[in-house]
């Protein structure tokens, strides 16, 4: 066997080096220092986010059960980036003695999710997808109980774990048709075979509740908010970004390599679970009180925009989505990087708390208002280019109706982002919270999301070069 | 590669300027951030001369005249393969003047700045808006393409909108900021629908392509179209010059200039004197073989516009006793020339003289007119007042201001061998060739023009002294240093060849002086400022009596011709009163009542369905299983 063909798998291989290093780390330092694996895993990280970057031709291994492509390496590439931007949010919470022995564990199960993702990016079959499913999903349930003597957060590691087994259990019955309508696993054979049977419907539906569960999509999402409140918040923004996209992303994959076949089918189902998800996430998000609570649902909503996108189908459709969950990757992680600093330094998670931010710490509102206004899909800032390519794809396929509705939950969606806008610049409040600097790590991560936030929409070059991408994936 | 490259630096420079004077929160003190501004725009300015020296001087004209060089370029928003937005950097004679022209007049006008306007509240913001402004107009200037120009042009006014409404605390200064902005505006709407109606025949944005004499196929298509009786074209030109028009304050979109006055005096000096109200001039230069070939008619309008607006203008410059309100009608009576020139002229060669004679005047009033603005604050910052009732006699105290004055004012008023002589020349026999009657326009605007300049000039400098708060005295260097570098530019800049430089078809030609129009126009100009010299070098009453004497047409003159009252009228009495009115209480009954009933539908919703997310887990395994089986029977069923 040719040894040189594992470059395919070099974000795999390395992430996996990545957590033994720090699973080593952690032994050889000392019990008063753990503090200092933070800065040893970051840059770790950081040293196999740029490696992954080094580009390499597409291939497949282990007899097609492992695909590689340009483009699957950019997904993961975000992916890392936005891990990377994670890790460096996470230090100030860390630091905090209830935090301290347990630091090289946050590393590792976020990691080893982060492996899993990959693999079901790269898969090429459905048992190495569902391995991957399962490997970016329980080692979650953990992350999710890590301030595991508070009540909330062991109650969000529960929740996630009893619907994430509820939801494997459907999905894998779900393959298991398939299975039995195609007499196979891999991708490419179950694409040649595949017709509109029931079973083979039903198995779809199946398939699609699993996915919905992961990317969080209505009626699936129930268990979005509860967990997003009670988690960590630093594990509440790997959920909502990283956990998301790469769900997005291979949801989006399968559904254009494998379920080709059925497109009429599934493009009824998307579309309806598209106006669902937004509307009903809108309706949520508009009475929420709890910061965290607020991004669950606004996430949910976001992921019904995303819908869009996989309904513009082929290469546009993929273009637009990787452009997309690019763009919340920054816009996102800017929302939570503050809301994490401004947990860590005061403790408030409400919206009321956040009154009068901008008199105290303008540059943190500022950046919020960016962010906001990204979510929202304000230009000029990139959010919008993000919505705008994600509506053309799907207008470019007929769906004007659904891009109406899109349209409209979009303005709706301006009314909440918008309430925290107001909260901070506007309401007053006897006490704000006070001036706080935060550390260098969180200003270096917010730095990198608000030139994100900029640069991503006017560098026309980065769609150019993802639709490259993705011209290339499918032919 | 072409060798220029580094052009994209002149307008990168500033743009950085303003992001980090504009930015820092940093507690320096605030000349620190006038000097950043300056050093910019100074390397700008460098880049620049050299730009044009290499340009015109080292590569010089190929076989087929100048080339159109575009250095960089990007494309930015792709519509149709053919259709994009592209930014980048192109290089013409036009554009590479324009460059000189904007850099030069920033920066003397950011140097100047830092002696007038010391000790303003403000001052890190006069210098980040000056960035901005600098930034984008040369940005507009340097456009490959009709839609990054646009781009461009949009910023041009917010930021000129910003530095009208510098003295925000001012309601007149506010208010003339938004007559500046909602005018120009206006007028860009019909720009824009211009550029559509272009782009939708031509399927183009791209320069290089419109103005391309050899491949007029993109035309061809569009011939046949037609709106009540003119051509597409030909609308979407004169649309495109109605943006030009509300930019360079052609009448009747011409009273937003005036009220701009209300801005800092170097403001006034860059923006409505040298840069942002040439644009318009500009953007028909740069169309100008789509004016010429594909829309005549459009081309004839350009021209009757600017002759009647720089006759008009001067009229009331004549009346106004507000230096820089008199400068501000002068300015438009200029640019009135220019677009005159530009629309008598043809293409090609000796044919292309009014096109050459309207970029020359443009680059020689640029340099007077800044003098006289810069010179006007220079005043304004010793008296305190713009009105010059409030002045006289103060050469003895502003010798430096009073001489460079006094050449700006022999400039503007085509006195041989100064600047103005040459391109006024120019401009009137390409007239003359054009029509006998748009050349006496100009021939009397002329003399009318030295006139009111050398009015301006004695009451300001001769006549009695008033009673000043305080001896006047002469500025700071930082202040007149500036005014004579812009003075040597008003002399010499005559003596640029011009015609073998700047040209329609990029060819150069040989022009001679016309002594059968040079000898008439001096004269008339010579007589103006004898007239001045009789009525205002000391104080007399014949003034006042000429005045009385012609009663209600000077009263007109004196009111603007009232234009401003019908606008008014037309606005708040008709307009307000029979459309706004009608939509307003539609908008707020009909529209906001479906708005609000929506809101209310959802805020309901919202509330009802709280209860879905209860918390209980089973609840949502529940929802889970069953969402799943209705998704399953419905597509089964249903499709």
């Amino acid at each position: 066997m040719n040894l040189g063909q594992f470059i395919l798998m070099r974000h795999e291989l390395l992430l996996t080096i990545a957590a033994v290093f720090v699973l080593i780390a952690e032994l050889a330092i000392n019990e008063k220092a753990k503090s200092k694996i933070i800065p040893i895993a970051l840059g770790v990280f950081a040293l196999v986010t740029l490696i992954g970057f080094i580009p390499a031709e597409p291939g497949v291994l282990f007899g097609g059960s492992f695909q590689s492509s340009p483009l699957t390496s950019f997904m993961k590439n975000v992916l890392n980036l936005a891990v990377l931007i994670i890790f460096l949010q996470s230090e100030g919470w860390l630091k905090k003695p209830e935090n301290l022995d347990k630091v090289s564990e946050y590393f590792i199960l976020t990691i080893a999710t982060l492996i899993g993702m990959n693999f079901m990016i790269s898969s090429g079959d459905f048992l190495s997808f569902y391995v991957g499913l399962e490997t970016a999903t329980i080692p979650i349930a953990g992350l999710a109980a890590f301030d595991k003597l508070k009540s909330r957060s062991a109650e969000a590691g529960i929740k996630l774990i009893l619907s994430s087994a509820l939801s494997s259990g459907i999905l894998l019955f779900g393959l298991s048709m398939i299975y039995g309508a195609t007499g196979s696993i891999y991708f490419t054979d179950i694409a040649q075979n595949l017709s509109a049977t029931p079973l083979v419907i039903l198995g779809f539906i199946f398939f699609v509740a699993g996915m919905g569960f992961k990317i969080s999509l209505v009626p699936f999402h129930f268990w979005t908010a509860d967990v997003y409140e009670g988690a960590p918040i630093t594990v509440t923004s790997y959920l909502s970004v990283v956990s998301k996209g790469a769900a997005a992303f291979t949801f989006s994959i399968i559904l254009f390599r494998v379920f080709n076949a059925v497109f009429d089918q599934w493009q009824h189902l998307i579309y309806v679970l598209a106006v669902m998800t937004m509307t009903i996430a809108n309706l949520f998000a508009l009475r929420q009180d709890n910061i965290k609570r607020f991004l669950a649902f606004s996430s949910i909503a976001q992921a019904g925009f995303i819908l869009l996108g996989i309904l513009g189908a082929g290469e546009l459709g993929m273009t637009a989505v990787v452009y997309f969950v690019l763009i919340y990757v920054f816009t996102n992680l800017g929302a939570f990087g503050v809301a994490t600093s401004v947990y860590n330094a005061s403790g408030i998670e409400t919206i009321s708390g956040y009154n009068g931010l901008y008199k105290t710490n303008p540059k943190l509102s500022l950046l919020m208002t960016l962010s906001l206004f990204s979510l929202a899909g304000i230009p000029p800032v990139a959010g919008f280019f993000g919505k705008f390519f994600l509506f053309t794809s799907a207008a470019g396929r007929g769906y004007y109706i659904l891009v109406l509705i899109a349209v409209l939950n979009a303005t709706i969606s301006l009314y909440y982002y918008l309430r925290i806008v107001k909260a901070m610049f506007i309401d007053q409040n006897d006490q704000p919270v006070p001036l706080f600097r935060s550390s260098p790590m969180m200003r270096a991560s917010l730095i990198i999301c608000l030139a994100g936030i900029f640069l991503v929409g006017f560098v026309s070059g980065i769609f150019e070069y993802i639709r490259d991408l993705s011209h290339l994936f499918f032919n | 590669m072409t060798g220029f490259e580094y052009t994209v630096l002149i307008p990168l420079i500033p743009l950085v300027m303003f992001l980090l004077i504009g930015l820092l929160t940093v507690k320096w003190k605030p000349e620190v951030f006038g000097i950043m501004g300056t050093i910019g725009l100074g390397t700008s300015f460098l880049l620049s001369v050299v730009t044009a020296v290499n340009y015109f001087f080292i590569q010089g004209p190929g076989a087929g005249g100048f080339q159109c060089i575009t250095p960089v370029k990007v494309t930015w928003l792709r519509l149709t393969e053919s259709l994009h937005i592209d930014l980048g950097v192109l290089l013409d004679p036009i554009s590479v003047m324009m460059l000189v022209v904007i850099t030069t007049v920033s920066f003397m006008v950011h140097i100047y700045s830092m002696g007038y306007m010391k000790g303003e509240p403000g001052f890190q913001r006069f210098y980040a808006f000056l960035s901005l402004f600098t930034f984008s107009m040369l940005g507009l200037v340097l456009a490959t393409n009709i839609f990054q120009m646009y781009i461009f042009w949009e910023l041009v006014g917010v930021s000129s909108f910003l530095l009208i409404g510098f003295y925000y605390e001012k309601p007149s200064a506010v208010a003339a900021a938004k007559k500046a902005f909602i005018v120009t505006r206006f007028a860009d709407l019909g720009f824009l629908i211009g550029i559509l109606v272009l782009s939708f025949v031509t399927k183009t944005f791209d320069f290089d392509q419109l103005t391309s004499t050899t491949n007029t196929s993109i035309f061809t298509s569009g011939a046949s179209l037609s709106f009540m009786g003119m051509s597409a074209l030909s609308w979407a030109m004169l649309l495109i010059f109605m943006g030009g028009a509300g930019k360079s304050a052609m009448f009747p979109l011409h009273i937003w200039l005036p009220d701009a006055m209300e801005g800092p005096t170097p403001v006034s000096a860059l923006i409505h004197a040298a840069t942002m109200v040439v644009a318009g001039v500009y953007l028909v230069a740069r169309m100008f073989p789509v004016f010429h070939f594909q829309a005549p008619d459009a081309l004839e309008v350009v021209a009757w516009v600017g002759g009647f607006t720089s006759l008009f203008a001067a009229v009331i410059a004549m009346t106004q006793f507000d230096i820089k309100r008199v400068l501000a009608f002068s300015t438009l009576s200029q640019i009135g020339y220019m677009m005159l020139s530009l629309g008598v002229s043809g293409y090609g060669g000796e044919e292309g003289l009014g096109y050459m004679a309207s970029m020359f005047h443009l680059f020689t009033h640029a340099m007077f007119k800044a003098l006289l603005f810069l010179g006007a604050g220079s005043i304004i910052h010793a008296v305190h007042s713009n009105d010059m009732n409030d002045m006289g006699g103060l050469r003895k105290y502003m010798p430096v201001t009073h001489i460079t004055f006094l050449i700006a004012c022999l400039t503007i008023s085509g006195v041989p061998p100064l600047s103005g002589f040459f391109s006024k020349d120019e401009i009137l026999v390409a007239a003359l060739e054009h029509n006998p009657i748009l050349f006496g326009v100009e021939f009397l605007t002329a003399g009318l023009t030295a006139f009111y300049m050398f009015r301006l000039y004695f009451r300001i400098f001769w006549g009695t002294e008033r009673h000043y708060h305080h001896t006047p005295h002469e500025s700071p260097l930082v202040m007149t240093i500036p005014l004579m570098v812009l003075a040597f530019a008003s002399v010499f800049s005559g003596f640029l060849p011009f015609s073998e430089l700047v040209t329609s078809d990029k060819i150069g030609f040989e022009t001679e002086t016309h002594l059968m129009v040079a000898i008439p126009s001096v004269l008339i100009g010579v007589i103006g400022i004898v007239f001045a010299w009789f009525l205002y070098k000391k104080d007399s009453l014949v003034p006042k009596a000429i005045t009385e004497k012609l009663g209600v047409l000077y009263k007109a003159t004196y009111n603007k011709f009232y234009i401003d009252e019908i606008y008014l009228f037309m606005t708040k009495k008709v307009i307000f009163n029979y459309v706004s009115r009608p939509v307003a209480w539609f908008d707020r009954n009909v529209i906001d009542g479906f708005m609000v009933g929506i809101g209310r539908v959802t805020e309901k919703t919202s509330y009802r369905i709280k209860e879905m997310q209860s918390g209980q887990l089973q609840h949502y395994a529940f929802a889970f299983v069953a969402g799943t089986l209705v998704l399953v029977l419905s597509l089964l069923y249903f499709l």
